[in-house]
């Protein structure tokens, strides 16, 4: 069990002339369920490569509990980490394979024997325990290098990395459930990388989501749908993502082509912005609203995509089922003033947004 | 039908290899045969001897000391260049130019011709001229044209010296093919370095290792260049191979009927000697196998089926 | 210049130090094991008075008289070009028949093709030795006793079966539905073999390509017996300065050296290859 905390951890793998991470401060607390959300190449596997002490970071401090452990190499840190694909010793059975890491912690023989058996119950493969690993199918495989990494009790934190992506999509869930089950029983620090964000979001208690070697928002799986502080995250999460718009601020008034879209919450906002909102925030009304014209709709069964159009930008709507409108035909939408954006040059969100009082026009 | 289709065209495709070994190997083969069963004192005076020349050979104390000179050279340098090639492999550096200046470094003996090994190493061990010569005789007296330990020692020098690099390159090829991740587990589960190379490294390597044993069997039990240039098989005929002296009896004697059952005798002792090696090391893979002639060759399919994955990592790294 | 830690078995204690400390290891070993081909170097520096008066690790007198020896008379530059003439010559005759059988044996199965295969590389077991006096008599009946065609032929014996497996090796890596496509859209088997297939697998007949070289290069005993003035190779030459008046050191020596350079350049052109090639194939 412990706190990690890392201060201004940046890597970059060719000496400086470009990061594969930018510097990171934050702390991830004893216990909880984080995941790291990105799409690939974003800097996840080496953030977790340097937590767990696989990868000496270029710049900062990593704290477990307080203490600097930047140059303590993997095997003093206490960290379990899984891989993407199975990762098993070919010549032990699958036995040895749990017993290893125990083994050369010179666990005690009985003691090596009970988790063994314990894992093995949990993961569903103790019929399995005496077979050669290359005998297995190979999600059993990975979940042997599951079990590899859960077998030690000593362990400060577990890592995955995206440790489901060859298993069979049927058995996906009933392992996530395992692997959350088991986080609730241990209450051990769990990091769980991934790119899937329906895996991201129903397993994590947090979700850190990274773009570009940058951690953009940390936060819940709510709060990353609700207010996402970062253009990326609007566009990342969700499905599908965020509407997005130039505009231009003139005293907090958003205009886009000289169309006012509304007013920033937040006073004094001047230049060249970008207007945000969800499919789901964007509300279809009789009264005030901006008015576009229908190209399309999508019955998702139970919701509606409305493509719409306006001059030279296109928006999706979410509605719900019982939403009409005529395709080709003009409709009125306004958006949430709680639930709308607007982003800055550096792709962060500023203010929210209300309608204009002014109307469509 | 599409099956025979296939076929036809398959051997139409294979024919041309086909045509050049029959005529570089079996006509060649089929003279060797022709000798070893014919006592030819003339163009017109032949005799047909049946197996004669075989019993000769195998009773010939020359060819069976030879035999066991040859046996005993092998297994020293299979003893001596295996381990030593995964060692100088793990040293080797992985990535970077270093690596591409390591590589050329290691390959340099395996592309200077055989008999050019020979000129260096014996300008190299001279005692008057040669660098190597002159430093080891500043400790013992070394006199490698009289001296029966000093030529076999020189020559088991000079053979590591050259084949090493082989053994060097083969499982570095092999160890570059595995992925990072395993390292990384092992690290995560805190294996000592011994473990890494137990449960690792060796169980990847274990087929370029094959390769590696069978290739340096084969070759050091053919080897000729080397004793040749250097102590011409002396002193006396303490360095002299089996390839050595069936020269000798064929072009030097003359004495075709016993060289020809000689050489019948060497290919196949090789060739069963090979075989018999390759079918126990991959034994435990192929639990169903029974056909002996297919034994092999599914073997070596398997193997490379297996491989293939981790060729395209190794063209992963290469990037 | 790394950071991985723990990537290696001895990244146990970490540090770079470490790492360096192998790295140093082995350069040291490397520089042990250039002694030979060093020596050989400062030899063919030299001239013969001079090595055989004095006993120096650095040669004080430079002297380029093997060299222009060995550039000055042309029975040793037309050996080496002779070297050089069948070498070439074999890489390209063993690959123009070992591309269309190893391609056979990637894609197809045909009767007899296991033994077939098998048998092929049998051929590499066999003892030069063996083949000596048939080649001498085949060749002189054929009219192809020294000439470089008959040394690139006799060379195939080792070659054609090595080229067959490296090349099959890589072929199999080219998924097959590339053949259907290729079929689909209606090439005809040579275009699409030349023009598509033969393209994708480069650098495995680079490697390849580079292997055959090698071997043909370094051959000596079977080159040696079936050539005796016309094309004689470069090895045989070198026995050449042995004269009445003692071994010409020098010009031995320059000699070899020049053997090496070959070899040196071509190693550089597929270094990064190599390692490919030997985890694919056999060798």
């Amino acid at each position: 069990m412990a706190e990690i905390r890392l201060e201004g951890v940046a890597h970059s793998y060719d000496g400086g002339k470009t990061y594969a991470l930018n510097p990171i401060t934050m702390t991830w607390e004893d216990g909880k369920a984080y995941a790291l959300l990105g799409p690939s190449g974003c800097g996840k596997t080496t953030l977790l490569n340097i937590i767990s002490g696989l990868l000496k970071p270029s710049e900062g401090k990593v704290f477990i509990d307080g203490k600097d452990v930047t140059d303590v190499i993997t095997d003093d840190r206490n960290i379990a980490q899984v891989f993407q694909f199975p990762v098993l010793y070919d010549t032990m059975s699958v036995r040895k394979n749990l017993e290893f890491p125990l083994k050369n912690r010179k666990v005690p023989r009985d003691k090596i024997a009970q988790r063994v058996n314990e894992i093995a119950q949990l993961l569903g493969i103790e019929n399995d325990l005496d077979r050669k690993p290359s005998k297995l199918r190979s999600d059993l495989q990975q979940i042997v290098s599951l079990g590899r990494g859960l077998v030690r009790e000593d362990v400060s934190a577990i890592l995955f990395d995206e440790p489901l992506t060859v298993i069979d999509q049927n058995f996906k869930w009933t392992l996530r459930n395992r692997l959350k089950r088991l986080h609730l029983a241990t209450g051990v620090t769990v990091v769980y990388v991934t790119h899937d964000q329906t895996e991201a979001l129903t397993f994590a208690d947090e979700v850190l989501v990274m773009d570009k070697g940058n951690l953009v928002q940390v936060g819940t799986s709510e709060s990353l749908f609700l207010e996402p502080q970062h253009e990326f995250v609007g566009y990342f999460i969700g499905s599908p993502g965020m509407n997005f718009l130039d505009v231009e601020a003139n005293s907090s008034v958003l205009t886009h082509n000289g169309k006012t879209i509304g007013k920033a919450a937040k006073a004094g906002l001047n230049g060249s912005h970008r207007f945000g909102v969800r499919p789901e925030f964007l509300i279809p009304s009789n009264k005030s609203g901006l008015e576009f014209k229908v190209e399309r709709i999508e019955d998702r069964g139970v919701f509606k995509l409305v493509h719409l159009s306006k001059d030279d930008f296109k928006f999706i709507a979410k509605t719900d089922e019982s939403y009409d409108a005529k395709v080709g035909g003009k409709a009125t939408f306004s958006f949430d003033p709680t639930r709308a954006f607007v982003y800055d040059a550096h792709q962060r969100a500023v203010s929210t947004v209300s309608p204009s009082s002014a109307g469509g026009n | 039908m599409d099956g025979r289709k296939k076929n036809n065209k398959a051997w139409f495709l294979v024919a041309p290899v086909v045509l050049v070994v029959a005529f570089t190997a079996i006509i060649p083969l089929m003279a060797v045969a022709n000798y070893s069963l014919q006592d030819i004192q003339g163009a017109d005076n032949r005799l047909f001897v049946g197996l004669d020349f075989f019993k000769k050979v195998a009773t010939d104390p020359n060819i069976q000391e030879a035999f066991g000179r040859n046996l005993l050279l092998s297994a020293q340098i299979l003893f001596i260049q295996i381990p030593l090639g995964i060692f100088l492999a793990r040293l080797m550096p992985r990535s970077g130019w270093k690596a591409s200046a390591a590589l050329v470094v290691v390959a340099i003996p395996l592309i200077i011709p055989w008999n050019v090994i020979g000129t260096t190493w014996q300008i190299f061990t001279r005692s008057d001229i040669g660098l190597g010569g002159v430093l080891v005789n500043n400790f013992i007296d070394y006199n490698l044209s009289e001296s029966t330990l000093d030529a076999w020692v020189t020559i088991l020098v000079m053979d590591t010296w050259h084949w090493t690099p082989l053994v060097t390159l083969l499982v570095y090829a092999g160890l570059r093919s595995i992925p990072q991740a395993y390292y990384q587990a092992a690290a995560i589960d805190g294996a000592s370095a011994m473990a890494v190379f137990r449960f690792v490294e060796l169980p990847k390597l274990k087929r370029v290792l094959m390769i590696a044993l069978l290739l340096r069997f084969m070759d050091s039990f053919m080897m000729y260049t080397e004793p040749f240039v250097v102590t011409g098989g002396g002193p006396g005929s303490s360095t002299q191979t089996l390839s050595i002296l069936l020269t000798t009896i064929a072009i030097g004697q003359f004495d075709l009927g016993v060289a020809g059952a000689f050489s019948l005798m060497y290919f196949l002792f090789i060739q069963i000697f090979s075989f018999v090696f390759f079918t126990v090391l991959t034994l435990d893979e192929r639990p169903g196998a029974t056909k002996v002639s297919a034994k092999g060759k599914t073997a070596v399919k398997q193997n490379e089926k297996e491989r293939k994955p981790s060729s395209s990592k190794v063209k992963g790294v290469l990037k | 210049m790394t950071t991985i830690m723990a990537t290696s078995a001895a990244g146990k204690k970490t540090s770079r130090f470490r790492i360096d400390l192998r790295s140093w290891l082995f350069w040291l070993i490397m520089a042990v094991w250039a002694l030979p081909v060093l020596w050989l170097v400062s030899m063919s520096f030299r001239d013969n008075a001079d090595i055989l008066s004095k006993f120096e690790i650095i040669p004080t007198k430079i002297s380029m008289n093997g060299y222009t020896q060995f550039f000055g008379d042309p029975t040793w530059i037309g050996s080496y070009m002779n070297s050089v003439t069948y070498t070439l010559l074999n890489t390209v005759m063993s690959l123009v028949v070992a591309l269309p059988a190893a391609y056979a044996f990637s894609r197809y199965t045909f009767s007899g093709d296991k033994h077939l295969f098998f048998w092929l590389l049998t051929n590499r077991m066999a003892p030069a030795a063996v083949f000596l006096l048939p080649f001498f008599q085949l060749y002189q009946s054929l009219d192809l006793f020294d000439t470089a065609l008959g040394v690139a032929l006799a060379h195939m014996l080792f070659n054609v079966p090595l080229a067959v497996w490296i090349l099959e090796g890589f072929m199999s890596g080219v998924p097959k539905q590339l053949d259907e496509i290729a079929e689909i859209d209606g090439y005809k088997f040579g275009r699409f073999f030349l023009t598509i297939f033969i393209p994708m697998i480069r650098s495995g007949i680079g490697v390849t390509a580079f292997f055959l070289f090698m071997f043909s290069w370094v051959e000596l005993l079977i080159a040696r017996t079936i050539t005796s003035t016309d094309a004689k190779p470069i090895a045989a030459q070198m026995t050449r300065t042995v004269s009445a008046s003692g071994i010409d050191w020098s010009l031995l020596s320059a000699a070899g050296v020049m053997t090496i350079i070959p070899g040196i350049i071509v190693i550089w052109f597929v270094r990064n290859y190599i390692a490919k090639g030997f985890a694919l194939g056999r060798v």
